[in-house]
């Protein structure tokens, strides 16, 4: 257990450290982007908003950094991040329980899905090492090069304009009113096959790479030959004695890159316009919408902090080193 | 005498560098066969090629190896998956990772009987992997254990329950004992022998610890860069060891029983493969090399009745 | 070498070589209008022209420099970085690598990119160097992780225990003895580095976030979306600097794969 109660405990401090960058960077960056937007709006903000907006980004000069900073994580803790400017008058908070759905399904399934995939790929292709399984190191090396942006302009000239299979944006066909309907799912799922194409394309080809080079390096294990000279079949060689071995670092590794991973993925749902994080952090960026911005990044540090504890979980199951005893 | 394993005229290529030279040894039934040797000196290699379970890049250009009347190196892919184990085990140097880490050591021993077993059922197999244990001197409640949970010892026990899960023919040791302390080693070798006695295999045991070779095996065959450079009964080689190589080895080792010897270590590192020196590789560091030694390398002769030597200082070379 | 790793760095000095002649090259300014309006690829126009008849050709070549220079920077400045955590942790060891590991534990699992998107974007003036800076502050974290655990290692091998034991001084055992033997790990970090900035530079760009008044290939891709490129049809203004971007990334990627099989000889090839 003092594994998963070390971990836990890192995560606090990353979450605290976040939320700690959050609350410092509009007070340490020169210029107030913030007045000059309360300014703008003027009478239409009321005196609670301005009072919360005062609090987040550290308006008040007559109270010391100390009281701000209490006063930020009272505000946190009350679910209150602030009134979106772009969408005025929505508080943050609502705008992120509206998207958060959409990127979890989109973002969170391609993601596992992707992993899964290119371990079972990287698996069979360090198993074959030295066959033609070789030649597709350079093609999933160029996938891998490829920016998710642009592999999802690419999608969209060639499967909405060019052949206009799927719709190029939204998260379902415009008109439908979101509710349980064979209708809207299968609208939701229509639209959701470009962007996890996307999403799957470009990052599966890193996990392939990843997960080929540990099978290599643990095939050369003592314990992959004692399975060979056992006479075990290749199949129970290959999965029990090797890729089990192999997969370890693979999820350490899963861990640590989600956060790169979810900051691609949010991309693709801006280049199809996906009602989800990353198209309203897109909006937010043209509005300068701090708020907003500030918001996504807490909401995506958070969900991206529960998926490492998830993949934690993960390797203590399939770790009994970290496993203790009694 | 009857031999179970006979190998004829092997040679081992990594790449384009030869590691074994036209290697002919037999293992008799019952026997214990040791091969010594310093690191490098292709021992281990010879066993891998032998039962064919070297990696890319070695191979294996010519020779054969006959068990029970067929050549192993032959055999197609199920037949010597049938093979494996069931006639010939292995039990691997350094136990540290000869035991897959993430799966207990049930599984591991499962592995075996189920594969090469499959109409056992399960309570049997799990009865006869705790009976293995037992032969070990392991509790069989260790079972459940995974190998990070076991000492050095224990592991190598289990890795010597896991060898004759199957009742093998021939069982091949492969520095089984090395990073263990002396003590644990020689409790290790000699429960292995019993076991030996009372179960009738035999072994290939292979270490550079010529003096485990020369109170655990019957006969002993000494590798020097790729080749038996002499081979003779155990006693034979400890009384009057003939090749200079050999002299030189049991000399570098103290002897735990019999009379005390001067220890003396070989001057010299042992040859590198990419640059093996013409004829007989050990004439750079030989006491008594002459011309002939530089030039051409002697062929392994019987010199007497039990015994092989390859050395310009024996005088069956015309 | 083998031929992967030339050909890696046969493209990744094509690259630069156009990032120092780019804008001499560049057949026209890559600002200019002209009454070419969204022409595909011709003679005159070898990538065709973008909405109000820029030359999209030049507009690669000499967005070319930005992405170089970034990539260098931040290489540069991320490596450095990485060093200075990753060796100090990994050598000094105790409360020192506690806190350190934490801190470059705690940068690799914050999502970089909501973070610097919203920096640049507070930024009065996000120019090419600054956004450098911003980019190298969360790429150390990996570099530093991987380097840590090798100087662990070798801090327990025998020649650096024998200087230690010789009275060395701390920083002359880290710099003349661990250093040089780290010196693939730190190639290998560096151009991983390399391709992570270019990726965010590229992306922050096409996002908006940084200055759109220096060309780079990000701002080319930029333009294309926010006017429509994919729907007119004109492939010819989003494909050419995404290939760019692809082949930069293959070809860093391959060089990575020579230093990788230099430093673990399991990867090598089999020759069968």
């Amino acid at each position: 257990m003092t594994f998963l109660l070390r971990r836990a405990l890192f995560y606090l401090v990353t979450l605290w450290a976040a939320i700690t960058v959050n609350f410092l960077l509009p007070r340490l960056l020169p210029g107030d982007p913030v007045q000059a937007m309360i300014t703008k709006l003027g009478g239409r903000l009321n005196s609670d908003a301005m009072a919360s907006l005062y609090v987040l980004f550290g308006l008040d000069d007559n109270k010391s950094i100390w009281e701000q900073y209490v006063d930020y994580w009272g505000s946190l803790f009350r679910g209150d991040l602030g009134l979106s400017f772009t969408f005025f008058p929505t508080p943050v908070a609502d705008v992120l329980a509206q998207s958060m759905p959409w990127t979890l399904g989109l973002v969170g399934v391609t993601t596992v899905i992707a992993f899964l995939l290119g371990t079972l790929l990287g698996v069979y292709a360090g198993w074959k090492r030295g066959s033609w399984m070789d030649n597709l190191i350079p093609v999933t090396t160029f996938l891998s090069s490829i920016p998710y942006f642009w592999l999802g302009l690419i999608a969209i000239s060639l499967f909405s304009v060019t052949w206009p299979l799927f719709p190029a944006s939204g998260g379902y066909a415009p008109g439908l009113v979101p509710e349980f309907s064979g209708e809207f799912i299968g609208s939701v799922l229509e639209h959701a096959v470009l962007p996890g194409v996307t999403i799957v394309v470009s990052s599966v080809a890193g996990w392939i790479l990843g997960m080929r080079n540990m099978m290599v390096t643990v095939t050369a294990e003592d314990y992959v030959l004692v399975a060979r000279a056992k006479g075990l079949t290749q199949k129970r060689i290959m999965f029990a004695y090797a890729a089990r071995n192999a997969v370890l670092p693979s999820i350490s590794g899963f861990a640590l890159s989600l956060g790169f991973i979810v900051g691609g993925a949010l991309l693709v749902e801006m280049v199809f316009s996906y009602p989800g994080l990353g198209y309203v952090l897109f909006q937010g960026i043209g509005g300068k919408d701090y708020p907003l911005m500030q918001g996504v990044f807490l909401v995506i540090t958070l969900a991206v902090l529960v998926a490492n504890l998830l993949a934690d979980i993960g390797y203590l199951l399939l770790d009994p080193r970290t496993r203790k005893e009694g | 005498m009857s031999p179970v394993l006979e190998i004829r005229d092997l040679s081992v290529d990594y790449g384009t560098l030869r590691a074994v030279h036209n290697v002919t040894l037999t293992l008799n039934k019952g026997e214990v066969l040791g091969l010594a040797g310093e690191s490098g000196s292709g021992k281990s290699t010879l066993a891998y090629a032998a039962t064919r379970l070297l990696q890319p890049p070695g191979h294996v250009p010519s020779g054969e190896v006959f068990f029970k009347g067929k050549d192993l190196l032959s055999l197609s892919d199920k037949e010597l998956q049938v093979l494996r184990w069931s006639e010939i085990a292995i039990v691997f140097q350094g136990a540290m990772n000869a035991l897959n880490p993430v799966i207990s050591v049930a599984t591991q021993l499962d592995d075996v009987l189920r594969t090469h077993r499959p109409d056992v059922k399960r309570p049997a197999r799990t009865a006869r992997a705790r009976e293995l244990l037992g032969l070990v001197g392991i509790p069989a409640d260790r079972l459940t254990a995974y190998p990070h949970q076991l000492s050095g010892g224990m592991r190598q026990r289990v890795m010597i329950a896991m060898a004759l899960a199957l009742e093998p023919e021939v069982v091949i040791m492969d520095e089984p004992t090395t990073a263990l302390d002396v003590v644990v080693q020689r409790q290790i070798l000699g429960q292995m022998m019993r076991l030996r006695e009372t179960l009738g295999f035999s072994v290939i045991f292979i270490t550079h610890d010529i003096s485990l070779l020369v109170e655990f095996s019957d006969r002993i065959a000494i590798m020097y860069g790729g080749r038996v450079v002499e081979e003779a009964p155990a006693g034979e080689i400890y009384r009057a060891a003939k090749h200079p190589y050999s002299q030189g080895l049991l000399s570098s080792f103290p002897a735990l029983r019999g009379p005390r010897r001067e220890l003396k270590g070989i001057p010299g590192s042992p040859p590198d493969l990419r640059s093996m020196p013409s004829g007989c590789p050990f004439h750079p560091r030989c006491p008594s090399a002459m011309d002939v030694c530089g030039e051409r390398m002697p062929s392994l002769e019987s010199v007497e009745e039990t015994r092989r030597v390859a050395c310009w200082l024996e005088g069956v070379h015309v | 070498m083998n031929f992967k790793t030339k050909l890696g760095l046969g493209i990744l000095a094509f690259f630069t070589l156009i990032a120092v002649i780019g804008e001499w090259i560049a057949p026209y300014d890559p600002s200019a209008m002209s009454d070419d309006l969204l022409s595909p690829p011709s003679g005159s126009h070898w990538f065709g022209t973008t909405m109000t008849g820029q030359d999209i050709f030049s507009q690669v070549l000499v967005g070319t420099r930005g992405v170089m220079v970034v990539g260098l920077v931040c290489g540069v400045l991320a490596t450095f970085l990485s060093i200075l955590v990753g060796v100090t942790a990994g050598f000094l060891g105790g409360a020192a690598d506690e806190a350190l590991s934490m801190l470059s534990n705690v940068f690799l699992v914050i999502p970089a990119l909501p973070l610097i998107i919203i920096v640049a974007s507070m930024l009065p003036s996000a120019d090419t160097v600054l956004i450098a800076a911003v980019i190298s502050l969360t790429a150390w974290a990996w570099g530093a992780r991987i380097l840590r655990a090798q100087t662990m290692s070798l801090r327990r091998r025998d020649f650096v225990e024998a200087a230690r034991a010789s009275g060395e001084r701390t920083w002359r055992i880290i710099v003349f003895e661990v250093l040089p033997n780290l010196l693939a790990v730190i190639g290998s970090g560096f151009v991983g580095t390399v391709i992570f900035a270019v990726m965010l530079q590229i992306t922050l760009s096409f996002v908006g976030v940084i200055s759109l008044s220096t060309w780079n290939w990000g701002t080319i891709l930029f333009w294309a979306q926010s006017n429509q490129a994919l729907g007119l049809g004109a492939w010819w203004w989003f494909v050419p600097a995404g290939l760019c971007i692809a082949l930069l990334g293959t070809a860093l990627a391959l060089i990575n794969f020579g230093i990788d099989e230099y430093a673990n000889p399991r990867l090598r090839k089999v020759r069968a």
